[in-house]
């Protein structure tokens, strides 16, 4: 049995404790917009409020679109209507305003909705973040993985001024893919049969003359794995910058570091400033410059990511020295796996720019034979080569030269 | 047939269907229907998005129509498009027949007899047993530019025709759009639907899904075949088994006139449950081995528990 409520929603406090919902949903950083409280307190309406997990889900349609957002949803609903008897109060429409409190014995809640709910961090908080980050340290692989943000500001002056001249010169012209959506072309190679008809009724004339159309061509999705582990501090700072400069250049660029895990730092670097996306990215990564653990690192991407970010024809950058600390991962057959369901697999590795440089490293020899492509990332003029390289025209007889070098 | 009236009864229509579902999908659903949203489903391959729709319209006794998204999908395929040959035909009869007039022609070629339909437009239109059930099945599989045209149809439930007008549904169609999340859809789109992210069922539901869809399997086999399946989704593979390759392997099994669980019969049809070579080598022989053991001790202590 449901109970209508529409004297509720009009004048009680319901419609007014779902507003005040949104909004904290809100700051928790969930799209809800006044259209979605509106449509809310009408999904309340229409499903009643009978039981508690019924109007957990009734507001979890309207409010969530995202399955990431769940968790903040779900913390925020358990705090907020956090009296069981809060919704029978609310029937009898005599409900106080909601305040909302953190219960002492829940689990901690997250920072965004703790924050959202415009509570302040007790001491007791302070010791509960303590000890996560122990047990966050006694979690990673590395040893002498450092838990900082990076500064960038301690880029000398000439490594910025190399970077950003780089970066700048850079257009990157990655080979068009071919979509099945069309153009109108006029030496297009199909018959554009509406605009031939349209044209035909625009004027006299007893000749149909036939527009074309041909395909259209847009550049495939890009994605960049780039290694932030110790041996690689020289250059990740660079290549990082690289990759706010192609993320703000064009459509569809994934970016993902890795150390001893896998982040991912899209959605940081859309922030057109170069400064504010760098200070994102390192308060969002915290394994900087420690040990690398390439095997593991790819093996979450395959599982978590690759379907999601390489489905449409994706090329793969990877920006890294190769040399992974725990041989007991399965490199190989992750990077087998990256490079089939990739379009184009390319390697950039810095240590190229020795020109003795064997591939006699385990990592490099596992890794070798999988990808496409195998360049040196370690100055202006051979990331400058890249944009050759990503177009596809680069000569393929190195890679031969490489594969018969293990 | 009329719109369920409560949640109990969405969950009686699904179960009517055979179809199993939690009380928090059923509730989402019949929001959906009660405010005329379209429902938009998330979730792994294989967890039963596809299989909604079709309950749906098999309980609700209406029209399925299914637009299955793929790269490319343009308007012509998916809502209309103008039949040519007999827009030419019409034009060289008017021409033969004298008629100068090109505004009345054009007119005339522009009308609704000269109009393909395909799946969208078709939804749009008034049924005999009711708005049909509108299936819009893996739109991550299409581009940006579709699914912005999506936005108009999924919000007034019309179209717009350049040449001929606006095209509204007199009564909505019920949408239901599914997505595997290969690429994220874009807000605007899910703004005007309602969510539900379809999980992996725990092994309650799995079984009771497994007794009503593979009748024949023994109630040993389906709780074997059950535990099995949940202990591999806690495993660390590339594709996990979905609710659809549960049923496919139990099928198997059936065929196979496997009465329980045992290694060899389990290492012959991994094939049917785990789509990749690399999982499979995985699990094949002494891992599947283990996992066997495993629930074996496992329902033993239960029954011992129970008895």
């Amino acid at each position: 049995m449901t109970t209508s409520l529409p004297e509720v929603a009009a004048g009680g406090r319901l419609a007014e404790n779902i507003m005040h919902f949104g909004r904290t949903l809100r700051a928790a950083g969930l799209p809800v917009g006044p259209g979605k409280v509106l449509d809310a307190i009408r999904a309340v309406e229409a499903a009643g409020l009978t039981r508690r997990d019924d109007f957990y889900w009734t507001l979890h349609a309207v409010m969530v679109n995202r399955r990431d957002q769940r968790e903040i949803f779900d913390q925020a609903f358990h705090v907020f209507w956090r009296n069981p008897e809060l919704l029978e109060k609310m029937l009898a429409m005599m409900l106080p305003t909601v305040r909302p409190e953190v219960p002492a014995e829940q689990e901690p809640l997250s920072q965004r909705v703790a924050e959202a709910l415009g509570l302040g961090r007790g001491d007791g908080d302070a010791e509960q973040r303590v000890e996560e980050l122990e047990f966050d340290m006694t979690m990673t692989f590395s040893d002498n993985e450092v838990l900082r943000g990076i500064d960038f500001e301690s880029m000398s002056a000439d490594e910025i001024a190399q970077a950003k001249r780089a970066i700048a010169a850079m257009r990157l012209d990655l080979k068009p893919l071919t979509t099945r959506r069309h153009v109108r072309d006029s030496t297009g190679e199909r018959v554009d049969m509406r605009a031939t008809l349209r044209e035909a009724m625009r004027g006299p004339g007893d000749i149909i003359s036939l527009e074309r159309r041909r395909r259209r061509t847009r550049p495939p999705a890009l994605v960049l794995l780039c290694d932030i582990s110790g041996s690689m501090s020289a250059y990740s700072q660079m290549l990082i910058h690289f990759a706010h400069a192609l993320t703000n250049d064009r459509d569809r660029v994934f970016t993902f570091v890795f150390g001893t895990r896998l982040t991912n730092i899209t959605r940081h670097l859309r922030h057109k400033d170069v400064d504010v996306a760098m200070a994102h990215v390192s308060e969002a990564v915290d394994d900087w410059s420690g040990g690398t653990r390439i095997g593991a690192c790819l093996h979450a991407f395959n599982r978590d990511w690759s379907r999601r970010v390489l489905a449409q024809g994706a090329v793969v950058v990877l920006m890294t020295d190769g040399l992974d600390r725990d041989t007991s991962d399965n490199l190989a057959g992750e990077i087998r796996r990256l490079h089939m369901s990739s379009r184009r697999l390319i390697w950039l590795n810095p240590l190229l720019r020795y020109d003795g440089f064997e591939p006699k490293s385990w990592g490099v020899r596992a890794m070798l034979p999988h990808v496409d492509e195998f360049r040196s990332a370690h100055s202006l003029a051979s990331l400058e080569d890249l944009a050759g390289l990503l177009s596809g025209t680069a000569a393929t007889k190195e890679m031969e030269r490489w594969r018969q070098a293990i | 047939m009329k719109l369920p009236q409560s949640i109990d009864a969405v969950v009686e229509l699904l179960a009517g269907c055979d179809y199993v579902a939690d009380r928090s999908l059923a509730t989402t659903l019949y929001l959906s229907l009660r405010m005329g949203r379209p429902l938009f489903l998330e979730g792994e391959a294989g967890v039963g998005k596809t299989e909604i729709a079709k309950v749906l319209a098999q309980g609700l006794r209406r029209n399925l129509i299914r637009l299955q998204c793929y790269e490319g999908l343009d308007v012509a395929h998916a809502v209309y498009e103008w039949n040519y040959p007999r827009q030419m035909v019409e034009i060289r009869l008017a021409e033969a027949g004298g008629a100068m007039d090109r505004g009345a022609v054009a007119q005339n070629i522009y009308g609704a007899d000269f109009l393909i339909q395909r799946p969208i437009l078709q939804a749009l239109e008034p049924h005999p047993s009711g708005p049909p059930v509108l299936l819009i099945d893996e739109l991550d599989r299409t581009d940006e530019p579709f699914e912005a045209y999506l936005l108009e149809v999924l919000s007034d439930f019309q179209v717009t025709i350049p040449e001929l007008g606006v095209v509204k549904a007199v009564e909505p169609p019920i949408v239901v759009v599914t997505s595997n999340r290969t690429r994220e859809i874009h807000d605007a789109l899910k703004r005007r639907c309602l969510y539900f992210w379809i999980d992996y069922p725990d092994a309650e539901r799995e079984l009771e899904i497994l007794h009503r869809k593979v009748p024949a399997c023994s109630e040993r086999l389906s709780a074997e075949v059950v535990a099995f399946v949940q202990d591999l989704r806690g495993q660390d593979l590339f594709k996990l088994p979905g609710v659809a390759e549960t049923i496919d392997w139990a099928t198997a099994l059936v065929q196979l006139d496997a009465m329980a669980l045992d290694p060899e019969a389990v290492n012959d049809t991994l094939g049917v449950l785990l789509k990749y070579q690399d999982d499979i080598a995985k699990i094949r022989g002494a891992e599947a081995t283990q996992i066997l053991n495993r629930l074996r001790s496992d329902m033993a202590a239960a029954k011992a528990a129970g008895g």
